[in-house]
């Protein structure tokens, strides 16, 4: 690589980086204000205009906090797991692309690539509820691992639609493909499976399940503290991030917006819609069974993800030019 | 604790004790529960009391009559007005005592408003429970504000109110208050109830979460000693209010709410149903409330005769039975509490075993506990 290649990506990681700090600290600050006011109150107000620094303050509290180790706890994996959970998170973040030409990796293979490492990040939460020596995260980090196998399958199925429709994974095509109509029109059902694979996928309610508060008290994370918990939180986010990113760019047409032309402001809009949609989610549902959870990936969403893919391809042979 | 080839739990081949609480996010106080699980899958559980024990029964026989009231509010601290009428009839009963009928009224009125105050404790728990992130919880506790200030303006106290004396009761109700609560409970609460019943029985989710899990028969549950809308839930139709009036009972016109099918959904709804149907009492009561005195003077120094008297009640939670005994003298000589919790809890190990965790919380919040009674 040349040396401009090399400041490129040195100061796109930095931006990322920034990027998943502001990521974590507005979503959660609107995510607070979004269910406050669903809840008839106003969420964090102190603080700063309408409680904006109330996440600063959390996060230098988080940052002061005693780093607790429990007596039993596997040293190495305990201290790695929650490192091995932001990691992927910035990998994946680092493919996304924001308009054509911005972005640290817009590869051919940029879907497949952020799938890969949106993968990894349960595989963290289960290695963070074994190292605990804790009964509590164990079923959490176990549940985590379920979940991801089981939801992972019809959210790549579902994507396939649009992989196959868009003839390529590269974002900036796949967002191309879409100028004149979005693929939430043409695969609405994929777009449903995509959305709740996702939601699965990010732990959200209601498939929170592997930190199902009132059951497992905070899941794979009971035991984590100080800024160990404060990278789960960062990865969590950062996934809320990516996924808002993928059902933005690959159903509702990343930047583009019809007549009003195409702009980035489009595609950071319908992230945080995506956003609020989970967050709307979050304040309304119940939490599913494990048993349900499980039973509707396997006997709903997959055979639907794969009626869809066969739906997509046949009208794509018998209408050529509209699919 | 390690047992191979357990008998009829599917693909088991060892157990996990597992201790959920004393501090545990839904266990509603400090019960600690005992499981052993297999997976997912409860194989026993044993519920371990004694966290809030504080010696009630004992410290009531160092107290006179009318000081002990202000221990039974610290009971089933949801249902304040409950304990406190049990103990008083209870008294009434062993010294011969007439409650002047206002007071009757009054009585029947602020229990009824603290049946809705104590559901509504309950829906905000169960919901939190099957995992909403708290909701339906604050939209439960908007009502029991409102209710509370009602408390507050009555007896100048919202949680402890120390309200009811040994032949009537503290302080009157005035009638700018009653049509205040008679304007909350017929125009505003039905709405609220609407609501309720929208995010708990109209949620397709919590519908499948509730759906036939932890289905009782009333014979088992009789058996167990479980009373109150748990039992209800099931079919039976006892109600204490009705079958055993006291109070206003007998001359207001209410539905007992009781339900076919026994599992969690059924314990949902008649609790439902019941605060609907406490709200339409209390305007009744409100239409029908007598003047007259609000107290019967009694001795200071009470010295019921010698002998013991116990008195059966409808508490929100069940059938609260309490026992006085006197030996003549100002301080009871025994004070004994049936309180209803304490069975439901107590069958907890026949409910549990075969169900997954997350059935536990479903379960567990049918029967609706408060351990300030249990352990009292």
């Amino acid at each position: 690589m040349s040396g401009d290649m090399w400041l490129r990506t040195i100061l796109w990681l930095v931006g990322l980086l920034l990027l998943i700090a502001v990521v974590t600290v507005m979503g959660v600050w609107w995510e607070r204000k979004f269910i406050g006011h669903l809840q008839r109150r106003r969420g964090p107000l102190h603080n700063g205009f309408h409680g904006l620094l109330q996440l600063p303050a959390d996060m230098v509290k988080m940052i002061s906090k005693e780093d607790i180790v429990p007596s039993g706890a596997d040293p190495w994996l305990f201290q790695l797991g929650p490192i091995l959970a932001v990691m992927p998170a910035i990998a994946a973040m680092s493919a996304l692309v924001f308009w054509p030409g911005f972005g640290l990796l817009d590869i051919n293979h940029g879907l497949f690539y952020i799938f890969a490492f949106q993968t990894l990040i349960p595989l963290a939460f289960a290695v963070i509820g074994w190292s605990c020596a804790s009964k509590f995260t164990l079923m959490g980090g176990l549940r985590a691992a379920a979940q991801l196998i089981s939801y992972e399958i019809p959210m790549l199925l579902a994507a396939l639609g649009v992989v196959m429709a868009a003839g390529s994974m590269r974002f900036s095509t796949i967002i191309a493909a879409q100028s004149d109509v979005w693929y939430i029109v043409k695969q609405p059902v994929g777009f449903v499976v995509f959305l709740i694979a996702i939601l699965a996928e990010m732990n959200r309610t209601p498939f929170d399940l592997p930190d199902a508060e009132s059951e497992l008290v905070a899941g794979f994370q009971t035991e984590l503290s100080g800024m160990k918990f404060g990278f789960v939180q960062l990865a969590e986010y950062a996934a809320l991030f990516v996924g808002s990113y993928l059902v933005a760019a690959l159903f509702l047409g990343g930047w583009t917006m019809g007549f009003l032309g195409a702009s980035p402001v489009w595609l950071l809009l319908k992230m945080v819609l995506v956003m609020s949609l989970t967050m709307w989610f979050r304040g309304t549902f119940p939490r599913l069974r494990i048993d349900s959870m499980m039973a509707m990936s396997w006997k709903w969403l997959i055979p639907i993800a794969l009626v869809n893919i066969m739906a997509v391809t046949a009208l794509a042979l018998w209408l050529p030019g509209i699919y | 604790m390690v047992n191979f080839a357990r008998d009829g739990v599917q693909g088991a081949t060892e157990t996990m004790l597992l201790n959920i609480g004393p501090q545990h996010p839904s266990t509603h106080g400090v019960l600690h529960i005992m499981t052993e699980v297999a997976g997912e899958t409860i194989v026993n559980a044993k519920p371990v009391i004694g966290y809030l024990h504080r010696g009630i029964e004992k410290l009531a026989e160092h107290r006179t009559w009318q000081q002990d009231i202000v221990l039974t509010d610290r009971l089933d601290y949801v249902a304040q007005f409950s304990n406190e009428w049990a103990y008083c009839r209870a008294v009434e009963k062993l010294a011969g005592v007439i409650v002047p009928e206002r007071a009757e009224y009054l009585r029947t009125l602020m229990a009824e408003l603290n049946r809705i105050t104590s559901h509504l404790i309950w829906y905000a728990g169960v919901t939190m429970d099957i995992g909403t992130l708290g909701t339906p919880f604050i939209y439960a506790w908007v009502a029991r504000e409102k209710i509370f200030d009602f408390f507050e303006n009555v007896t100048g106290a919202r949680m402890m109110p120390n309200w009811m004396r040994i032949g009537g009761v503290r302080t009157d109700i005035d009638a700018a208050l009653l049509s205040d609560m008679r304007a909350f409970l017929e125009t505003d609460f039905p709405k609220e109830c609407d609501v309720y019943e929208a995010l708990l029985t109209g949620n397709e989710i919590v519908v499948s979460r509730m759906k036939g899990v932890g289905v009782f028969s009333v014979e088992q549950l009789v058996e167990w000693g479980v009373t109150g809308p748990a039992l209800r839930a099931s079919g039976s139709t006892i109600d204490l209010r009705r079958d055993a009036p006291y109070g206003a009972y007998a001359k207001l016109d209410f539905e007992v709410c009781t339900d076919e099918v026994g599992d969690s959904l059924a314990r949902a709804r008649v609790r439902l149903r019941e605060i609907r149907e406490s709200a339409k009492m209390c305007i009744q009561i409100i239409d029908l409330l007598p003047e007259g005195d609000i107290q019967t003077k009694t001795p200071r120094a009470l010295k019921p005769p010698e002998g013991d008297v116990c008195v059966r009640t409808e508490s929100p939670r069940g059938e609260l039975g309490i026992l006085v005994a006197s030996d003549g003298t100002t301080k009871p000589l025994r004070f004994r509490v049936r309180s209803p919790i304490f069975y439901n809890l107590s069958a907890m190990p026949h409910m549990l075993p075969g169900h997954l965790l997350a059935d536990m919380l479903v379960i567990f919040g049918g029967i609706d506990t408060s351990m300030g009674e249990i352990d009292r």
